[in-house]
């Protein structure tokens, strides 16, 4: 093929630029931090519910300020609806093959399990003054049954933006099957990684900020396991990233999984910084990531 | 629904004179580049440099010379939207604004379109972009709004060599073999058919007859559709899901157990 890789490399970039990468970060992060507050409170001990209630507080305005982000990104914002009704026959819009047809009902839908989930942790935490929102938080029935659903909206509002990315015809994104999956594992590393941080800012202080630690490092080193399949699985299109992205992506991995899987296993040469600054490790390497992922494609 | 038309392009008799970019200008409309101040390329006489919302047709100017230019030849192809029976573009559009019209033809509705940008990077042959004036994804409509008129498009009806040829793909395909045998017998034997079978993407209404590989011409060897990866893609995410929830299952049960085993030591 003339030393090109892949029929990839003959169509055009969108320009999806940094909306986009700012999109899937807290995407990514209301998702995560959704389904881990729904295990920490289906899996949990009571003693953990304030964590819980971290938890909740992020997907709802991380829901809002994704949906903003989306709809700036359109070249016409004011038809954002178009993705939810057919303009021309008023019907709804769905088209099943279309991850971004799903993923726009999916971040709606999800957006209103958040809203809830949002509400109720307030009311649980006595932060609110209308107490009947408790309903709807676990451990009530009806609050394990939203927390259970809610959570596979967010992972799915979490994950289908890699997939996204790979139902198209652009080099890197469409020669491998295995960013949808990366992006899962990351939103559930960055999330974890947030509510550390923010639980330690909190100055709260449960046995369910360790296992939140626990669950991280284990995270990170799946994702980095994902990465190294993803990498292998592009083939010949790995040329693209023999450039300045290639360095980045090294930085990123050695920056948001290395140095934060070192840090766990000598968690002596910080001491008491040491569950922080991997946290905060694990959140920059994860917003670098998809910079990385979505800009070395638009690149090439 | 009418008999399928398209295009029928062969590259061996184009003279570059860009007849077909004006037309579909002029007949569609179109802004000029950079409000007319356009700079020169500096890649041969390809000043178009490449189709977008702005430019629904383009002519490519390929040099193949020696070093000393002493020898050599031009390949010349006006290169348009092949309006695939099944069209990538179509296929992601998740707001219906792309759609199949009687002729067969795949157009994208302005008003409907709201500039999300997923059907450019869908496009395996890089043919859509935005249109800056109308903010709205766009690219060749094979002349609608004529063809509903009766008449044919205006990139063919211009050309003045017959490069491009209108018609029923039927006709067209007819065509278009007897010419591949007729350049075969002549000695030209590298002359072949590109996307007229339906292996590639159903069929490109808008086909070519070429002279060299198709990467030369800046076209795809093996077009895929976008969506050959949603399944797989699918299915690692679900994966993906499982293990983040089986990790965090494990490490939030597991406590239990790890604070007896504190409690003991």
């Amino acid at each position: 093929m003339n030393g090109i890789p892949s029929s990839t490399y003959f169509s055009a970039p969108p320009d999806w630029g940094w909306l986009i990468v700012l999109y899937f970060f807290f995407g990514g992060l209301a998702g995560g931090c959704y389904f881990l507050a729904s295990l920490i409170d289906l899996f949990g001990r009571p003693e953990d519910r304030p964590l819980s209630h971290l938890g909740y507080y992020i997907p709802f305005p991380c829901v809002l300020l994704s949906g903003l982000l989306l709809i700036l990104d359109l070249q016409r914002p004011l038809r954002f609806w178009h993705m939810l009704i057919e303009s021309n026959t008023y019907r709804p819009m769905f088209k099943y093959w279309s991850p971004m047809s799903i993923g726009s009902w999916a971040l709606l839908i999800f957006g209103i399990f958040a809203f809830i989930s949002f509400m109720g942790a307030l009311a649980d935490a006595k932060r609110i003054p209308w107490a009947s929102w408790r309903n709807v938080h676990p451990p009530s029935l009806l609050g394990r049954f939203i927390a259970a659903i809610g959570g596979i909206f967010g992972f799915y509002v979490a994950g289908y933006t890699g997939v996204l990315l790979a139902v198209t015809n652009r080099p890197i994104w469409s020669d491998t099957p295995l960013l949808g999956m990366l992006f899962i594992v990351s939103a559930g590393s960055i999330s974890a990684a947030l509510m550390i941080l923010l639980a330690h800012k909190s100055r709260l202080n449960m046995p369910g900020i360790l296992d939140l630690h626990r669950t991280d490092i284990w995270l990170i080193v799946l994702e980095f396991i994902v990465l190294i399949a993803l990498v292998i699985s592009l083939g010949p299109v790995l040329r693209a990233w023999l450039s300045g992205w290639g360095l980045f992506l090294f930085i990123v991995v050695i920056v948001g999984q290395l140095l934060p899987l070192a840090l766990s296993w000598r968690p002596q040469w910080l001491g008491d910084r040491n569950m922080k600054t991997t946290a905060a490790l694990i959140l920059v390497g994860g917003f670098l990531l998809r910079l990385v992922i979505v800009f070395s494609a638009e690149g090439v | 629904m009418a008999e399928p038309m398209g295009f029928y392009t062969d590259t061996t008799v184009c003279i570059g004179c860009k007849a077909c970019e004006v037309a579909c200008k002029e007949w569609n409309q179109l802004p000029s580049t950079n409000g007319g101040v356009n700079t020169l390329s500096g890649d041969s006489y390809d000043n178009t440099r490449q189709l977008d919302g702005i430019h629904w047709r383009h002519v490519k100017f390929i040099e193949q010379f020696t070093e000393d230019r002493k020898d050599g030849r031009w390949l010349l192809m006006s290169d348009v939207c092949k309006h695939c029976v099944q069209a990538a573009c179509l296929e992601v559009c998740p707001t219906n604004a792309i759609v199949r019209t009687e002729f067969d033809t795949v157009v994208i509705q302005s008003d409907a379109c709201n500039g999300c940008r997923d059907c450019i990077a869908a496009c395996p042959f890089g043919v859509i972009e935005i249109n800056p004036v109308s903010g709205t994804a766009q690219k060749c409509t094979l002349c609608y709004d004529r063809m509903q008129g009766g008449l044919e498009p205006a990139c063919s009806k211009a050309c003045p060599t017959q490069s491009i040829q209108f018609g029923t793909i039927s006709e067209l395909k007819g065509r278009a073999q007897k010419r591949v045998e007729q350049l075969h017998q002549i000695g030209e034997k590298r002359a072949y058919l590109y996307g007229a079978d339906e292996k590639m993407l159903g069929g490109l209404n808008s086909f070519y007859l070429l002279v060299d590989k198709p990467e030369v011409y800046g076209l795809p060897p093996d077009p895929k559709m976008p969506t050959r990866n949603l399944i797989s893609g699918t299915m690692f995410s679900f994966l993906g899901a499982l293990l983040v929830g089986l990790i965090g299952i494990f490490n939030f049960r597991n406590r239990g157990a790890n604070a007896r085993e504190e409690a003991r030591l």
